[in-house]
């Protein structure tokens, strides 16, 4: 495939990102500051005995956050685990133990990582009431939590940061169900399937038969990438023609990811009544995002190896119908978002492109990240940088007035050190217990050498950033990779947001400092700059030594 | 004293090689695992060292290999620890000259204490018998009568009695000061002289809690205290110290996997060379240094929180007189009433001032002789200016008085002259007056006729160079207010003139103090100077409080630093030397972190190269050997610290520019600065190492 078709699509990205920057940004403020309640709202806050003009401490915001995730997360896995008495079952057989407790993490999560084949393991019941429900509720969540993040920081000696619940409702009802509708009718017109068939036996040319799957897609599909879940109805997830069939739409499922996390930094913009400190953080994740897939494409048309330069592109395990440079542009997007979902296989990447996959997730997934959870990484890490860029300029540190001192730094530390210590020490724990590195190299492990250990570190980095794709190749479903995946993405997921909301509700009880000719300015290009380097800097110093081990010893030749 | 502190203080401002070995029995008592443990990062370092010997000591036991190797990785680990407790020696030691002067002054003294004192029939405690005690057993609320020629026994205010006293021990100051019972000059400090007189003071500080003491506490940075900033920075080297400890201890295993196990000296070497040590060696050095720094120039910071405030400070209030303004109005021209030869007008005025030692007396004269005026102190009887009279002048031999005064009070004195005249007066007095000068009228009486002469135009002149400082506070984006009890007309003039951003007249303590809450209400942080008794409330609600020494002893508890120079406009000092605190920090943790990418590439490639030929790649820098390259990461990453030894002690260069500016000099410097300078400083340890055989 020729570059200039990247160069089309990615302009053509832009174009609709762009357009939809100002409306949607401005949308999803106005629905989280708003003190209107629609009829449907109403009802169901009577239903959950929620007053929704009580705004809530942050403790009381972030248990409300808990109770509902860890309901969430057992009502998925007696779901589960009831498969077989549940109607629309297609008879298949309840979801084993291990696997129940690692999938009803990883959709609560909103990683959405899948250790089994979807189409072969989940009924229909499963598949709609409780992978498609959480995937509209753990997006939910994180936008939640975003806009809790941004409240404190708006707010002026505040001592509530909002209320969960309200936030919830309203992140489903107004913002990703309206945009999933409208999603999946596109979906649907440009060919995904939408039935409950169930298995259908058909006669292939050759004269044998075949069974083919059927399922509702297009209404999963669409929250799949609009929640920035990743969740596949199928195992080959978008490179499966019923999710994905064609160019465009595959085009505009990456649209679709990146859709919420692009236009959030407007609603921060707005919410803080300044403009322009929205689009500096648009302009960080911009530039990690075009770095990122610019890095990706040269790497991946570079090719490794003989064979590949043969062939003239690295073209095995990628969907043929998109070509490599399309299927290079979903591979950024959806590793830098927190996606997960694949339209090609990542272990086919080169080692050099798996690589950079891998450091699109290392990251944090905050360029632009997931639903919420790409807001609220980049503004920790902007506290950091605010930090540092303070100092430099002899003054108490702040954020849009709001002081950094040692227990903001104290809550950004630790949100930062949470996951890679997760990642690693899930790494370390594999390769340090001789049992478990024999259940990973007997087991899970399909490729020999330095590209098996990338699949393992894949994984855990995928389940620690709460991304959800895998590199393939490992066979995850094994007693040791479903409990501590598992392990991984709750905490990789949950702890950060400790963290966050306890930094929200000291930015909210903060008078803000007015701002002087003395004051760091955080919307200039070279706060960007400096942001966009604590980025790079922190997880490049975290993951080097891994990454070294992995796919860079694969991939740098004498 | 023949050698005053200051002298010696000056002399401390450069760094020489002399310090470092001086500082060294010091950085060696501090290597004791005890005292290191406020610093985690270097206690790390510390074990890291211990266990890396104890490794070089048995590798021939247990048969290893690279004996050379792990013994050099040992050394240079303690040299790295040594270095960064040498850093804080040198610092201290700076302070340590200084404390020992300070400490003269503090011997212990026979005070006179009163016995029953009777404030209203004996206020100077002549007849009440006195007891002689040490000074060291004085206890607060003691009176103490000093007389010529002793020493103060400790702090406190005189009740009775004025004296000139010595101040020099402390000051630096030489010539004697005046103090005062009453008003704000009635503060001593105990350690400093009395010349002449004699006076009762009460104590006001318990033996040991002097201010001296505390200078001395100070300076040797005995107490200091963490300052907000320094905490949250402590936090983020530990959690990025907990993330490389991690990410050493994951290696081990991980690189099992690959056959790659790297041997225990080259991770300790690695998490070494991680973890940031050049910062958290030279941390306490650049809290010292900045306090250090405050007291070269005789300011006395009575916590580093102060100091560091002060950087924030985004409004200055200014006293007018003395801080804007030479405290004294200054004559700047004659104004003759129609029909006056102007140098009649000069000439009366000139006479009638000569006798006159105030500073306005004298510029009269002063204008006088530079508009060509010459005369002697004339024959005759000088009139005092009195409250009542509000005029002064002289009686001259030949019968002729000369009045100059308040223009209302000349009148009155004038009686009855030409109706024209008095109007001409009156139009060039409000002229003035709408000018923000003070007019004084001249008027002669020869022979039982008066005449109006004119007017002298008085005016507050703003010292030199104001304008530009102001300015440059204005770019840091500093607000200043100047304070004044002048009218407003008045006060708006030389606001202007000085460049002050806004003002305060007619201000009254409480009009202060509501000022400071209003601002703080904002969110702004507010500084100010004051040494009255009166300013006390304002200076404890103000975030930087600087009283002068001059001043009460309550203005000096309330404030929170005290100017030994009673130099009001050293408050931008102050300012200066907190931003530059605080830049130092951040820069030099910048430089530290950006650091860690050149070690990463040096030892990175040299710990799996053996088994994955390619990460050859990685080795950017041509190293010789993988173990030349790991010891030349760590010998740079030692002799770092030492290089920037003498920028922490000095503080990075601040220039008051906007903070984008300010921002962009500092990241290229230290941040691109601390990407590439390890770069080239491994290459060229590693043409030296490369050189040892066996590495």
């Amino acid at each position: 495939m020729a570059a200039w078709l990247l160069v089309a699509e990615v302009a053509t990205l832009l174009v609709l990102l762009g357009v939809c920057y100002r409306p949607l940004g401005d949308h999803m403020a106005r629905t989280f500051t708003s003190d209107r309640d629609l009829a449907v709202e109403r009802f169901v806050y009577r239903f959950l005995g929620v007053d929704p003009r009580a705004e809530q401490s942050w403790r009381n915001y972030l248990r409300s956050v808990l109770v509902f995730s860890v309901v969430g997360v057992l009502l998925l896995y007696v779901l589960q685990r009831t498969q077989a008495l549940l109607p629309y079952s297609l008879g298949l057989p309840p979801v084993p133990a291990g696997l129940s407790f690692n999938t009803a993490i990883s959709f609560v999560t909103n990683t959405d990582w899948q250790s089994y084949s979807p189409e072969t393991t989940m009924g229909y019941t499963v598949q709609l009431a409780a992978l498609a429900v959480q995937n509209f509720a753990s997006a939910a969540v994180g936008l939640a939590v975003a806009v809790a993040l941004v409240r404190g920081l708006a707010a002026r000696r505040a001592s509530t940061i909002g209320n969960f619940w309200v936030d919830l409702v309203r992140g489903v009802l107004r913002i990703l169900l309206p945009l999933s509708v409208v999603a999946a009718v596109v979906l649907l017109a440009g060919g995904v399937i939408q039935n409950f068939s169930g298995f259908q036996t058909v006669h292939t040319l050759t004269g044998g038969t075949a069974v083919i799957p059927g399922g509702p897609v297009a209404s999963q599909e669409a929250i799949k990438e609009l929640g920035t879940n990743g969740g596949g109805f199928f195992n080959a997830n978008s490179a499966h023609p019923f999710e994905n069939p064609s160019g465009w739409t595959n085009l505009f499922e990456v649209f679709l990811l990146l859709l919420i996390p692009f236009s959030l930094p407007r609603t921060f913009g707005t919410m803080v009544g300044d403009r322009r400190q929205g689009a500096a953080v648009l302009a960080a994740m911009a530039t990690l995002y075009l770095a990122s897939l610019t890095a990706m494409a040269l790497l991946e048309t570079a090719g490794g190896g003989a064979a590949t330069q043969a062939a003239g592109a690295a073209t095995e395990g990628k969907e043929t119908r998109f070509g490599v440079l399309s299927s290079v542009l979903f591979a950024t997007s959806t590793t830098l978002t927190s996606t997960g979902a694949v339209d090609a296989s990542h272990d086919s990447l080169t080692p050099l492109g798996g690589f950079v996959a891998l450091v699109n997730m290392m990251l944090g997934e905050l360029a632009p990240g997931g639903v919420g959870s790409g807001l609220y990484g980049l503004l920790v890490i902007a506290v950091i940088a605010v930090f540092l860029a303070g100092l430099m300029i002899g003054r108490t540190p702040s954020y849009l007035g709001k002081q950094v001192g040692g227990r903001e730094i104290k809550l950004a530390s630790l949100y930062i050190l949470t996951t890679p210590v997760l990642v690693l020490t899930g790494l370390g724990l594999s390769f340090g217990i001789a049992a478990l590195t024999r259940s990973l190299t007997g087991t899970s492990i399909l490729n020999p050498g330095q590209h098996g250990f990338s699949e393992v570190l894949y994984a855990f980095v995928s389940a620690g950033n709460n991304n959800g794709s895998a590199f393939g190749g490992l066979t995850a479903n094994t007693p040791w990779l479903n409990a501590s995946l598992g392990a991984v993405m709750f905490l990789g997921r949950f702890v950060p947001i400790v963290f966050v909301l306890a930094l929200a509700g000291g930015f909210a009880a903060q008078a803000p400092r007015p701002a002087t000719e003395g004051t760091l300015p955080t919307h200039t290009p070279l706060f960007v700059v400096v942001v966009v380097g604590a980025v790079v800097l922190v997880s490049a110093l975290t993951y080097f030594p891994v990454l070294a081990l992995g796919p860079l010893a694969e991939g740098l030749h004498a | 004293m023949t050698t005053t502190p200051t002298l010696e203080r000056a002399a401390g401002g450069a760094f020489t090689g002399g310090q470092l070995l001086r500082g060294l029995p010091d950085a060696f008592r501090k290597l004791d695992p005890r005292s290191l443990r406020h610093n985690p990062v270097m206690f790390l370092v510390e074990v890291g060292a211990a266990f890396t010997t104890v490794l070089a000591v048995f590798l021939p036991v247990v048969g290893g290999s690279g004996a050379l190797f792990t013994w050099s990785i040992a050394v240079w680990l303690w040299l790295t620890t040594l270095f960064a407790t040498l850093a804080e020696s040198v610092a201290e030691g700076r302070g340590k000259a200084q404390a020992a002067s300070l400490r003269r002054t503090r011997t212990t003294t026979i005070a006179h204490r009163v016995d029953a004192y009777d404030a209203s029939s004996d206020p100077a405690a002549l007849r009440a018998p006195t007891s002689d005690i040490p000074s060291a057993d004085l206890a607060l609320g003691d009176l103490v009568v000093v007389g010529a020629g002793e020493l103060v026994p400790g702090d406190g205010d005189i009740v009775a009695g004025i004296a000139s006293v010595d101040e020099s021990a402390i000051t630096g100051e030489s010539a004697p000061v005046v103090r005062e019972s009453g008003g704000d000059r009635s503060a001593v400090t105990g350690g400093t002289r009395v010349l002449s007189d004699r006076i009762v003071v009460a104590v006001t500080s318990r033996p040991g809690e002097t201010f001296v003491d505390r200078m001395i506490a100070l300076v040797e940075g005995a107490v200091r205290q963490k300052t907000p900033n320094e905490i949250a920075l402590d936090v983020l080297l530990a959690s990025l110290t907990i993330v490389f400890v991690v990410v050493v201890l994951v290696l081990g295993p991980v690189a099992g996997f690959a056959n790659a196990t790297p041997s225990i000296a080259v991770l300790i070497a690695l998490l070494v060379c991680l973890i940031p040590t050049t910062i958290g060696a030279l941390l306490s050095a650049i809290g010292i240094a900045g306090m250090d720094r405050l007291v070269q120039r005789n300011v006395l910071a009575m916590s580093g929180r102060a100091v560091e405030a002060a950087g924030d400070v985004s409004t200055l209030l200014l006293d007018k007189t003395g801080t804007i303004t030479y405290g004294n109005r200054r004559a700047v021209e004659f104004v003759p009433l129609p029909g006056v030869m102007e140098t009649e007008l000069v000439a009366a005025a000139a006479v009638a001032s000569l006798a006159d030692s105030t500073p306005e007396g004298r510029s009269v004269v002063d204008l006088a002789r530079a508009l060509q005026w010459s005369g002697d102190e004339p024959e005759g009887e000088i009139v005092p200016f009195t409250a009542q009279t509000r005029m002064s002048g002289i009686d001259l031999p030949d019968g002729s008085r000369i009045r100059k005064g308040a223009a209302s009070a000349v009148v009155a004195w004038v009686g009855d002259v030409p109706e024209a005249a008095r109007t001409a007066l009156a139009t060039e007095v409000e002229l003035i007056s709408a000018t923000g000068g003070t007019p004084l009228a001249v008027a002669v009486e020869t022979d039982g006729a008066f005449r109006l002469l004119g007017t002298v135009h008085l005016k507050d002149v703003v010292k030199t160079g104001l304008k530009e400082r102001f300015a440059a506070l204005r770019a840091m984006g500093i607000r200043t207010v100047m304070v004044t009890g002048d009218n407003a007309t008045t006060a708006r003039v030389i606001a202007a003139e000085a460049g002050v951003d806004d003002v305060l007249a007619e201000a009254t303590p409480e009009d202060k103090l509501a000022l400071i809450r209003r601002e703080q209400e904002g969110g702004r942080l507010v500084a100010m100077t004051g040494d009255g008794t009166n300013d006390a409330p304002a200076l404890a609600q103000a975030d930087v409080g600087v009283a002068m020494n001059t001043g009460t002893s309550a203005a000096k508890e309330a404030g929170n630093m005290v100017d030994l120079d009673s130099d009001p406009t050293k408050l931008i000092d102050v300012v200066t030397i907190g931003k530059q605190l605080l830049i130092t920090r951040g820069a030099l943790t910048t430089f530290s972190i950006a650091n860690d990418v050149a070690k990463y590439f040096a030892i990175i490639p040299a710990m799996f190269v053996g088994v994955f030929p390619g990460l050859e790649a990685l080795n950017v820098m041509r190293l010789h050997s993988p173990d030349s390259a790991i010891l030349s990461a760590v010998i740079f990453n030692a002799l770092v610290i030492v290089a920037l030894i003498p920028l922490a002690l000095r503080g990075v260069r601040f220039r008051a520019t906007g903070a984008a500016r300010l921002l962009r000099t500092n990241l290229l410097v230290y941040g691109l600065g601390g990407v590439i300078a390890p770069f080239v400083g491994i290459k060229l340890i590693d043409l030296v190492v490369g050189l040892i055989p066996g590495l």
